[in-house]
């Protein structure tokens, strides 16, 4: 079984809401990035999104852009972003995503990037700007590498759509609870987390809700009642913000911990 | 139900965010059911008439041809197709028009286009006066400096003119800018895409609102001859100008040529020859040939003229230069300053800074069409736009590089 699966169902199994949380690898540096992982998982996140940056995020807001513009300035590069994963894996058995826009593995070619995945121990993919029916190589070379593939359901896909890409899902699914980019403020949570419950039931994979949580109160509306919510929430902005607001990287690293573990604590609350 | 192409050879496509999937399906569906139907084409094609004066003329060069081969060995006769004299003064406003009308059809109450030279944002912002939709133009602040006159004109049409600082201030941060805004207004919002590139369906609505360039130059290049021209140069950007003159003639033994910008030198890293020193990548929703770094960043183009200035391209040209249908070649920004003196003082057409570069090309290929077909060629230019908009950047440039006819 894979390791998203397994750690979707132990959350299940405990009732308990997925805590995902996302990084901008390499902002403000590599290094940093494995201390500030470490950081989140420590603080309960129970997967991270490894954040590849990009010259050209048009589904990021400016807070992610510009840490991935940081990021990008200080030479983070795919291969650096594996070379993260790895270290992460030599501590930790937490479930690392690869979430990245497409021209960075499309110009390595598909079954080089996936390669190159596993072997850094990635355990899902998530392509921003490769809708289902363009993912359909992608799907086939992850699952003979055994990695899953991560669709993302918007509030606009039609119900045709979401079918699609819930049928093809493995490990989980990202229901994005905006119809924005990242860091949205107004997004309506409560209805995000009605329709990932309706849909996890209809279609038996896990799906979190993401885009606009960013403190402990979103986090618990995103993620709706123990029975008829969402299997989770991911923060990102939030995070990337504690990071960019930091004066050194021990402040960074306290950021972050802090941040996760209101989230968790209001999560995990009765 | 017929569904548009929504990939030319193994190029197009849509690679966007899942949010935006449903409005390019809204938007197919229009460009299916409401842009072909005969009621949008009459009304189309009287606008094009009555108010951006379309059929756009036809000019013989005789004077820049003898200027180009003093001897006429390879040049015969030089054919512009005006679209300068267009109402705004580019082949742009074929587009917004098109585009700006099937969004009032579509029940959409607001406009959002991107712009690099300032023509398309000209283009949408006139359309969107004419048609009554409030309109945002999103233009990287490096344009909004060097374009100064296009983007007086734009707020002076009412339209909202929204500078960009990211990256790297030009055309494709505009895109990235207008994509964002579209994802976050999707329902309300119809997004007028500049050039012949993004996802599909906008390369081939766009090509098909660009085609009137290329039908009606056929017909008047037939008219005045009797004959095909021998070869076809445009320009290429995004590629809508040359895609749409470049479409009447793909099925005609008729050479065809797009130039892009190879500003300071292909040999150097600032240039925007997407086609000729790229790599297949994606680059705002669409596979084609991109600027990019091997980690598949990326990389900013340079060019003199704004509206070259971008390291993607639309995937039909990419097609058409994988299967060799099109010939593409580049001219520098000197190239382009100096094709602007000669067409001015031989033509009397103050040409873009854009189109120049077709113009820089005019006598090689001349010389290719000669040596192929062993007789002077006739070569149909396409004249995309005027230069006013560019005095300030001739000047500009001319200050920091010296040259050019003064
Ligand atoms: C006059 C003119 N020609 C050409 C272009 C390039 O665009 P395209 O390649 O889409 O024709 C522009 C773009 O702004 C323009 O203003």
């Amino acid at each position: 079984m894979s390791r998203l699966r397994e750690r979707f169902e132990r959350l299940r199994a405990g009732r308990r809401k997925a805590l995902v949380a996302y990084l901008c690898v390499g902002d403000p540096s590599l290094d940093e990035s494995v201390a500030l992982a470490q950081a989140a998982v420590r603080a309960g996140a129970d997967v991270l999104e490894l954040g590849v940056p990009f010259s050209d995020p048009v589904a990021d807001g400016p807070v992610i852009a510009r840490a991935a513009e940081r990021a990008l300035a200080a030479g983070a590069t795919l291969p650096g972003v594996l070379e993260v994963a790895r270290r992460l894996r030599a501590e930790t058995d937490v479930p690392l995503v690869l979430f990245t826009y497409a021209n960075p593995l499309l110009v390595r070619t598909l079954p080089r990037v996936v390669a190159a995945a596993r072997e850094a121990s990635i355990d899902a993919l998530l392509v921003v700007d490769l809708p289902t029916e363009a993912a359909g190589e992608l799907r086939l070379l992850a699952a003979q590498a055994g990695i899953d593939v991560v669709p993302l359901i918007a509030p606009t896909s039609t119900e045709a759509r979401a079918r699609a890409a819930l049928s093809v899902a493995t490990g989980f699914a990202y229901y994005v609870s905006v119809t924005g980019i990242t860091g949205s403020a107004t997004a309506p949570l409560e209805a995000a987390s009605r329709e990932a419950a309706r849909l996890s039931a209809e279609h038996g994979v896990p799906v979190v809700v993401g885009f606009g949580v960013d403190s402990p109160d979103k986090a618990r509306r995103a993620a709706g009642p123990a029975e008829g919510g969402a299997d989770g929430v991911v923060v990102g902005t939030a995070i990337v913000k504690a990071i960019e607001g930091a004066r050194s990287p021990a402040e960074a690293e306290r950021a972050v911990f802090d941040l996760v573990k209101g989230l968790r604590d209001a999560l995990d609350a009765p | 139900m017929t569904t548009l192409p929504g990939s030319f050879g193994a190029y197009g496509g849509r690679y966007v965010a899942e949010t935006l999937m449903f409005a390019l399906d809204e938007l197919e569906a229009g460009a299916r059911d409401i842009l072909r139907t005969d009621e949008f084409q009459r009304t189309l094609g009287g606008l094009l008439r009555d108010y951006v004066g379309r059929p756009t003329a036809l000019t013989p060069a005789p004077r820049l041809a003898r200027a180009l081969d003093p001897d006429g060995h390879t040049l015969g006769e030089v054919w512009l197709k005006r679209e300068d004299l267009c109402h705004t003064g580019a082949h742009k406003i074929n587009n917004a028009l098109g585009q700006v009308l099937l969004a009032k059809r579509m029940g959409k109450t607001r406009v959002i286009a991107e712009t690099g030279a300032g023509q398309h944002g000209v283009a949408t912002a006139t359309a969107a006066a004419l048609l009554d939709l409030p309109c945002e133009v999103f233009m990287g602040a490096l344009d909004v400096e060097r374009q100064a006159p296009n983007v007086a004109r734009m707020r002076l049409l009412g339209a909202r003119v929204v500078p960009v600082e990211t990256g790297s201030r030009t055309l494709k941060d505009a895109m990235n800018e207008a994509l964002r805004d579209w994802v976050t207004n999707v329902a309300s919002t119809a997004y007028c895409v500049g050039s012949a590139a993004g996802p599909h369906p906008y390369p081939t609505l766009v090509a098909e609102l660009q085609r009137v360039i290329g039908d009606e130059a056929r017909a008047q290049v037939m008219g005045a001859t009797g004959a095909l021209p021998d070869a076809v140069v445009a320009c290429v950007g995004g590629g809508s100008n040359a895609i749409g003159i470049m479409r009447a003639f793909l099925d005609d033994d008729v050479s065809l040529y797009g130039v892009e910008a190879a500003g300071e030198g292909l040999s150097t890293e600032r240039h925007a020859a997407t086609l000729t020193r790229g790599r297949v990548g994606v680059l705002h929703g669409a596979r084609s040939y991109v600027l990019c770094d091997d980690d598949g960043q990326i990389e900013e183009a340079h060019s003199i003229s704004a509206g070259l200035d971008y390291p993607g391209v639309g995937p039909e040209h990419a097609h058409l230069k994988d299967t060799g249908r099109v010939t593409y070649l580049t001219a520098t920004d000197r190239e382009a300053v100096e094709a602007v003196d000669l067409v001015a003082r031989r033509v009397g057409i103050l040409v873009a800074l854009e189109t120049a570069h077709a113009f820089a090309r005019v006598a090689d290929v001349g010389r290719r069409e000669a040596a192929r077909r062993g007789r002077p060629a006739s070569v149909l230019v396409c004249l995309s736009g005027r230069g006013d908009k560019d005095l300030g950047s001739i000047e500009a440039w001319r200050a920091a590089h010296g040259g050019g006819a003064r």
